[in-house]
């Protein structure tokens, strides 16, 4: 694609090269809105968040509640005619929001960094705590109460995480990813 | 027959009564499971969400443990398949990746694996026909609505299974079992994963519409293969009563079959499913 303006050209590019997606041939057909279930919660249709990228619109699309909302569910791009996958594009977007500092959803974000701690220093996730830990950390300490003693009781929430042996190649898996990125 | 298995993090925990029936399902089939020794977490929407390369690097991990086995991988949840298969996708199909991943799990990646969800594994390794003959109780009565989710059908290009648009398999089992799938086109939808946390409200707004789509196709529960759905639908609904509850597609096998254990799995629902159950004469 031709851009005027450099800054509207890096961004594009930046996107298509990290999602390894041909954004360039979105025509704006909408098939990826009509099939997307999210897009009542969200502020923009996938259509238009691909438009954006097209016209290097980066504030507008890093800003939006949209990349974070969206579940990976994968129906748009699995119907896409131009064989976009509109998830991986998400999913470059949020990484450059995080870089950015321009994180919309911050609890979804906070969410997934209490998850990834939990998976860094077990091994594996330690659903009791990594919930405990997430609703201190967002200050919504009230809400799914009774689930969770629910869960508790039934023995679905054990005390202890399992601990792997491995640790010091997990640790090395974590490290060498993030300084790559 | 042996298959490698990893269960994944909420098997351990919220999907209890996921592991325990898939265990014992493939026990009395025949099918013998063999846990991946020290696997890691596959990172799940959290890794592929902020770090590409994490997303795939930790999967790759059990991949690694995996190959050291000779065994093809069974994975039930289906998000956990869902990035070990895709790992499996990049590690085949993109060579500058491969080479990446392979300096950092430290390891040499020989493609020798089939990964499978353990849906897949069952109707591929056992067989729907297979399935129907152990049959001791057929599940006479019970009307269910099979809901596939998200992440076992797609991206169809990588897990190449079924038909991504209106897929088949749990609905045959279903059958097979003696109880009735009922058609609706809510098959693929998505429940909202792992929403339900950070933004309950949309999470239940998705549930719930598929609840009353299941309530309106005439179903009188779902089935499931999936943790994040079935917790989802029991869990993120208005009213939690015994309407609807859903089952992993393990656990009606091994009703079916008449397997001891079945009473320990019900137990665990957030949604006690025995009422439906002993409405249908199926439980006591």
């Amino acid at each position: 694609m031709s851009f005027l303006n450099g800054d509207k050209r890096n961004f594009f590019n930046a996107v298509r090269e990290m999602s390894r997606q041909p954004i360039e041939l979105c025509y704006q057909c909408q098939k990826c809105a009509s099939g997307c279930i999210a897009t009542e919660y969200a502020d923009y249709y996938p259509n238009e968040i691909l438009r954006m990228v097209q016209f290097g619109q980066k504030d507008r699309v890093l800003n939006s509640s949209s990349i974070w909302i969206c579940s990976s569910c994968e129906t748009c791009g699995a119907r896409c005619p131009n064989g976009i996958n509109i998830a991986e594009v998400m999913d470059a977007l949020k990484e450059i929001a995080i870089r950015e500092n321009k994180v919309k959803e911050k609890n979804i974000h906070l969410f997934h960094s209490v998850f990834l701690n939990s998976a860094r220093a077990h091994g594996r996730v330690h659903e009791g705590t990594m919930m405990a830990i997430y609703k201190f950390k967002s200050g919504d300490l009230m809400s799914d109460m009774d689930i969770g003693w629910e869960m508790f009781r039934k023995g679905k929430l054990p005390i202890l995480p399992h601990r792997i042996k491995a640790k010091g190649q997990l640790r090395k898996i974590f490290d060498k990813t993030t300084a790559h990125s | 027959m042996k298959l490698s298995y990893f269960p994944g993090c909420s098997l351990g925990s919220t999907a209890k009564e996921y592991d325990y029936s898939a265990r014992s399902v493939c026990q009395a089939l025949g099918m013998e499971l063999v846990e991946l020794k020290d696997w890691v977490c596959c990172g799940a929407t959290s890794a592929h969400s902020t770090n590409h390369l994490l997303s795939i690097a930790l999967p790759s991990r059990n991949l690694a443990l995996a190959q050291e086995t000779g065994l093809d991988l069974a994975v039930p949840c289906s998000a956990c398949y869902n990035r070990v298969k895709k790992a499996d996708y990049n590690m085949r199909h993109n060579d500058e990746m491969r080479q990446k991943i392979e300096e950092i799990v430290e390891f040499k990646y020989r493609g020798q694996v089939n990964v499978y969800s353990l849906l897949e594994a069952l109707i591929t390794k056992i067989g729907v026909e297979a399935i129907a003959k152990n049959v001791k109780k057929p599940l006479k009565g019970l009307k269910v609505v099979c809901f596939y989710g998200c992440l076992l059908v797609r991206p169809p290009e990588v897990t190449c299974f079924d038909n991504s648009e209106n897929p088949v398999a749990l609905d045959n089992i279903v059958k097979a079992l003696g109880a009735e799938s009922i058609p609706w086109s809510y098959k693929t939808d998505c429940c909202g994963a792992n929403l339900g946390l950070t933004s309950s409200n949309v999470v239940q707004g998705m549930v719930n519409r598929l609840l009353e789509a299941a309530k309106e196709a005439g179903a009188m529960a779902l089935v499931t293969a999936c943790p994040l759905c079935q917790s989802n639908l029991e869990m993120r609904r208005k009213e939690r009563g015994t309407d609807l509850p859903a089952f992993y597609f393990t656990e009606l096998i091994g009703l079916a079959m008449d397997l001891p254990d079945c009473r320990k799995w019900f137990n665990l629902h957030l949604i006690n499913p025995k009422p439906l159950l002993q409405s249908l004469s199926l439980a006591d």
